[in-house]
């Protein structure tokens, strides 16, 4: 099949969205199709073959931070001037309601369009203001896809209608290989957190708290965090006795992403809401990390209800560091979590998932011909 | 002699009440003014708002340009406590609507632009003024409240305390600004 793919956000920033674009182009590659994906990027970056530019893309506030978008009557043509050399058999936009190159897309072509909603946005930010103009270009959708149950109910609310849940995807065999950072994990326990540091909901205070509640008592305990963010305005929130056993990577490429995940002895996800899916559990998973994470709807359902993963309550530092010293002090259920983890995992696997998404491609472009430029 | 003193008392005691009451009829004339500025600066917001969604619906842009637009002139329109954050982002969002290259060119000949962005710049405009000038009125209250005398007769009476408006209003990118751009303008 002739597959197209829209990214909406900054190809050369990574993020969630850009990630699931990128794995399933390159398992739908590896499945034998021919895609080609249109993203936001500079025309001299470094793409990979597959990726067309569509310009640089712009930080603008979009619905409560800052995302780096492409729009405008240039992104337009060079949208349009893709889809008529693609002649795909199959559109497949992402996140189509952002103001970016998703909606474009829409806007631009006729035929079979599947789109995949990522995001939970919440009915207070509602997109009522902007509803007649996204209702024209989000009818011509003919598959609907939510990676997880909160971006579905997002779309019922605001848009109507259904969606097919088809989960995230990870290259499972690409977090396989063992390779710890130098001097990791070491002898006396790794905690470890991989999220930005900046961002409240991804919970960095609540792990700081409870490591400052495990840290008196046990003198080897350090902590690893990944991620974008103030290092200092995070180390402010550990005593001062204990801040030399913490280590601030910083944001890191794709494969330090991996080697992090193989230094530590527990990884906490102490999140506490706003996710929809739980990416950095899969990612955890496939790496064998055992996992310590808050009770929210979409982790217990990962983690198969706490089966291949602790839960603990959520947003509480005292639950947190004592479900941590759990498995911190027990070899055993840690090797039966990562177990149960590793066989859990394999159902987010991009060979599968992108099986899934196939048929759901199968299922929308024989009744409605091909992609085709609207006149 | 003691009439003497008797009289310097008096003359006293009016003069200081002549003086109390001078400072009580100013500090309400500022408060008369702060509450001008205030609807002005108020009225201003909101037709920038209301413009600036009447260009996304307008079909003068592209979708994705119209939903952004459109979503940050109602967040800022329904916005009450973070107000200035919502309006903040309605302006990087006009600018960042604006700073396309060849923008101007792109619209001209639409049904309806010329109007539509001379609207919304004029409407611009008019937050940048009204935002001086109540933040001037705001400057001159708190001013005139701490006066000692002010703080010791509570002349302010029950009045809260009036407090700046901060927000990001400048369509020029931060740093180009020159010093004719006191007055921001769309296009250069």
């Amino acid at each position: 099949m002739r597959i197209g793919l829209v990214c909406p956000y900054d190809w050369e920033v990574p993020g969630g969205v850009r990630e699931h674009v990128k794995g399933l182009a390159e398992a739908l590659i590896e499945l034998g199709h021919d895609v080609s994906v249109i993203a936001p990027a500079d025309d001299d970056a470094e793409l990979p073959s597959y990726v067309v530019p569509a310009g640089r893309a712009v930080p603008v506030p979009y619905n409560g931070s800052v995302a780096r978008l492409a729009f405008g009557f240039l992104s337009a043509s060079r949208v349009r001037r893709w889809l008529k050399d693609g002649a795909f058999d199959v559109l497949h936009v992402h996140e189509p309601a952002a103001p970016s190159l998703s909606l474009l897309a829409c806007w631009a072509a006729d035929g079979p369009i599947v789109a995949t909603m990522h995001a939970a946005i919440p009915r207070s930010r509602a997109l009522h203001a902007a509803q007649p103009i996204l209702a024209s270009a989000l009818e011509k959708i003919s598959g609907r896809i939510a990676v997880a149950e909160a971006a579905r109910s997002t779309l019922v609310e605001h848009l109507g209608g259904d969606a097919v849940l088809i989960p995230n995807g990870v290259h499972v065999r690409g977090y396989e290989k063992p390779d710890p950072l130098p001097g990791f994990p070491g002898t006396g326990g790794v905690l470890g957190f991989l999220g930005r540091m900046d961002e409240p909901r991804k919970g960095l205070h609540v792990l700081l708290a409870a490591f400052a509640l495990l840290a008196p008592e046990r003198p080897g305990l350090r902590l690893l965090i990944a991620g974008r963010g103030d290092a200092a305005e995070a180390l402010q929130q550990v005593p001062a006795l204990y801040r030399a056993r913490v280590v601030l990577l910083g944001q890191v490429s794709d494969a330090d992403r991996v080697r992090m995940l193989h230094s530590v002895t527990v990884l906490c996800a102490p999140n506490t809401g706003g996710e929809s899916f739980g990416m950095v559990l899969v990612e955890a998973m496939a790496a064998g990390a055992p996992i310590v994470a808050s009770d929210l709807d979409a982790f217990r359902q990962v983690l198969l209800g706490g089966e291949a993963g602790a839960l603990f309550e959520t947003g509480n530092p005292a639950a947190l560091a004592a479900a941590a010293a759990g498995l911190l002090d027990d070899p055993g259920r840690r090797a039966s979590l990562a177990a149960a983890a590793s066989i859990a995992v394999r159902e987010f696997d991009w060979s599968v998932v992108a099986r899934d998404v196939l048929r759901v491609y199968e299922a929308v472009a024989p009744a409605a011909g091909r992609v085709v430029v609207a006149t | 002699m003691t009439a003497i003193i008797v009289i310097l008392v008096v003359a006293a005691i009016v003069l200081f009440g002549v003086y109390v009451s001078w400072r009580a009829g100013r500090l309400d004339r500022l408060h008369a003014r702060l509450e001008a500025a205030r609807f002005a600066l108020d009225a201003a917001l909101v037709r920038r708002s209301s413009v600036a969604l009447e260009l996304a619906s307008s079909g003068v842009l592209d979708p994705a340009t119209s939903v952004l637009l459109a979503e940050a002139a109602h967040d800022a329109r329904s916005a009450s406590s973070g107000r200035e954050m919502a309006e903040s982002d309605l302006t990087r969002a006009l600018r960042a609507v604006f700073g396309q290259p060849d923008f101007r060119a792109l619209v001209a000949g639409r049904l309806g632009a010329e109007e539509l962005l001379g609207e919304l710049e004029s409407a611009a405009h008019q937050v940048f003024l009204a935002r001086k000038f109540y933040n001037d009125a705001v400057a001159a209250t708190q001013d005139a409240r701490r006066r000692r005398i002010v703080l010791l007769l509570r002349l302010a009476g029950t009045a809260p305390s009036p407090e700046f408006f901060e927000i990001d209003d400048s369509l020029v990118p931060a740093g180009e600004t020159g010093p004719a751009a006191d007055i921001p303008h769309l296009t250069g």
